[in-house]
């Protein structure tokens, strides 16, 4: 067993033993912060992949960017010491069932998938792949989504000024 | 100059030479981590001492001077006072939260210092997406102080918290975007390849007037990103009962006063390395006399000098400067940097475009 395969078995152990964690813990910041780990891990692979751009992304992204506005969102509405209610029977069982059937459809996906030869070499991508692949109109470049992106951003800023200050 | 590559290439070199590549990375790593941990102490215990100096000559006082030459053992003696304070427990507060925190802080100070080039060779991260991965790791210690303001389970600490974390949030984007300004110059962002490229002049004379500009924007931004200079909200016990640590006691508030001047020694060091050179010596394009002296000074003592200055500089803003109020302090951000950067950021461009910068 090389030094790849230790690391890359710690760190999903990790994802794992914190993502149950995220979702049996009663309260709701510690999830927020089991969650922050799961994150953590991830960038943890992508690193491992020598995709540092991606890695940078996630940590910024989601550990920085999305995790912050849960964690706030959480101390602005939520009254002290705020716990989960036990689940009611009904609930329960749906949920149950959902979970389930998701984990069919991966489990029937992974199986069945052929995972094609590993085409990955070693060495990072260049910034300026990743930039020109972005902001380009060519094939498998993608200005469209980019700016799509963007507009969806704006509409957002817009609505949350809107909600705010309720003029 | 002096290439420290040869030294980690030859300790490498020799661990292979008995045995296989997987154990030598793995202890290469944990010998890089041993480094890195201890240097980080060295640099916070310089950064309290010159602090502690620099605002003494600031009042016109001494500053520690009884213990030790100088004072320079004051700083010993305030680390075993430290550890030996009892960590309070606080009752019906979040424990695992409560002790979290600070290492939460503590890590995202560790991952952006160890980013820095120290010198020719010595650099420990250094990835073709270097800023970015400095910015992001950065970014993680908001966290740690909005679970520290929850987890102490006291108002005053929650809004001390919030305050913080708006702030420190708010600030990281128009330093985001002066460094943007420096890589729309250099087109890379790894570090090692910025310092290269300031072989024949520093960015700060390269791009003239907005690097210049980016500079200041850059220095007001990361002395507020940290919490300090005039933005300084968590010290202010007497007005707004300090911050997201006042339940803090013991090694844990050690831990948040360690990652916080670490953490401007981390601003200042970015500064240094994007704007004035890093540990590349002062070469002007043609001199080459004048450039062949500057080489003889080592690569670690022009990064630790221009850092320190920079230090200085800081702490010079911090000292002169009143206490602002927190909607002070956001309008600034919003209404003032962010617009100038964003405007400087398109002058840059232009420039770059046009090739006006030398």
């Amino acid at each position: 067993m090389d030094i790849q395969t230790i690391i890359f078995i710690i760190l999903a152990a990790i994802i794992g033993v914190c993502s149950i964690l995220a979702i049996t813990t009663k309260r709701i910041l510690r999830s927020a912060t089991f969650l922050l780990f799961v994150l953590f891990a991830t960038a943890g692979i992508y690193f491992q992949l020598n995709y540092s751009f991606l890695g940078a992304v996630q940590l910024l992204i989601y550990a920085g960017g999305i995790t912050i506005l849960y964690v706030f969102s959480i101390l602005l509405t939520s009254s002290d010491g705020d716990k989960a209610e036990p689940l009611k029977n009904k609930k329960m069982i749906i949920g149950l069932l959902s979970t389930l059937a998701g984990l069919a459809v991966c489990i029937y996906v992974i199986v069945k998938h052929k995972f094609t030869e590993s085409v990955f070499q070693s060495g990072e991508l260049e910034i300026r792949t990743i930039g020109y692949s972005l902001m380009g109109t060519e094939k498998y470049q993608y200005l469209l989504p980019f700016e799509v992106i963007s507009i969806l951003l704006l509409a957002c800023i817009v609505g949350g000024i809107m909600i705010a200050r309720k003029r | 100059m002096f290439d420290f590559g040869i030294i980690t290439s030859w300790i490498h070199n020799w661990l292979l030479s008995f045995m296989p590549l997987g154990l030598a990375t793995f202890i290469e790593c944990v010998l890089i981590g041993i480094c890195i941990i201890l240097l980080y102490i060295i640099v916070a215990v310089i950064m309290i001492y010159m602090e502690r100096k620099v605002c003494a000559a600031f009042q016109c006082r001494l500053g520690p001077n009884r213990v030790g030459p100088w004072g320079t053992i004051q700083l010993v003696c305030d680390v075993i006072k430290m550890l030996t304070k009892e960590i309070i427990s606080i009752r019906s507060s979040d424990k695992f939260l409560y002790n979290l925190a600070p290492f939460i802080v503590i890590l995202a100070s560790v991952m952006a210092f160890s980013c820095l080039p120290f010198g020719r060779g010595l650099e420990v991260l250094d990835f073709n997406v270097g800023i970015f991965f400095l910015m992001a790791s950065s970014s993680i210690g908001v966290v740690g102080v909005l679970l520290a303001g929850w987890g102490s389970n006291n108002k005053y600490s929650l809004i001390g918290a919030m305050r913080s974390g708006a702030q420190m949030i708010s600030y990281e984007l128009s330093a985001s975007i002066s460094l943007l300004t420096i890589i729309v110059l250099t087109d890379t962002m790894q570090f090692s390849e910025i310092v290269m490229r300031q072989q024949d002049a520093w960015f700060i004379f390269k791009g003239h007037i907005p690097a210049f500009i980016a500079f200041v924007i850059y220095l007001i931004a990361g002395n507020a990103e940290v919490n300090r200079g005039p933005f300084d909200l968590p010290e202010a016990e007497s007005e707004l009962t300090a911050g997201f640590h006042t339940e803090y006691s013991g090694m844990h508030f050690g831990l948040f006063y360690v990652a916080e001047f670490v953490n401007l020694f981390v601003v200042a060091g970015v500064a240094s390395t994007v704007f004035l050179g890093g540990w590349m010596p002062l070469h002007i394009a043609g001199w080459e006399g004048f450039n062949a002296i500057m080489d003889y000074i080592p690569s670690v003592v022009w990064f630790f000098g221009k850092t320190l200055f920079v230090v200085w500089l800081l702490m010079w803003m911090k000292w002169t400067f009143p206490r602002l109020r927190i909607d002070q302090i956001l309008t600034l951000e919003w209404k003032y940097l962010i617009p100038i950067s964003m405007l400087n950021l398109l002058i840059m461009t232009i420039i770059v475009v046009f090739k006006l910068h030398f």
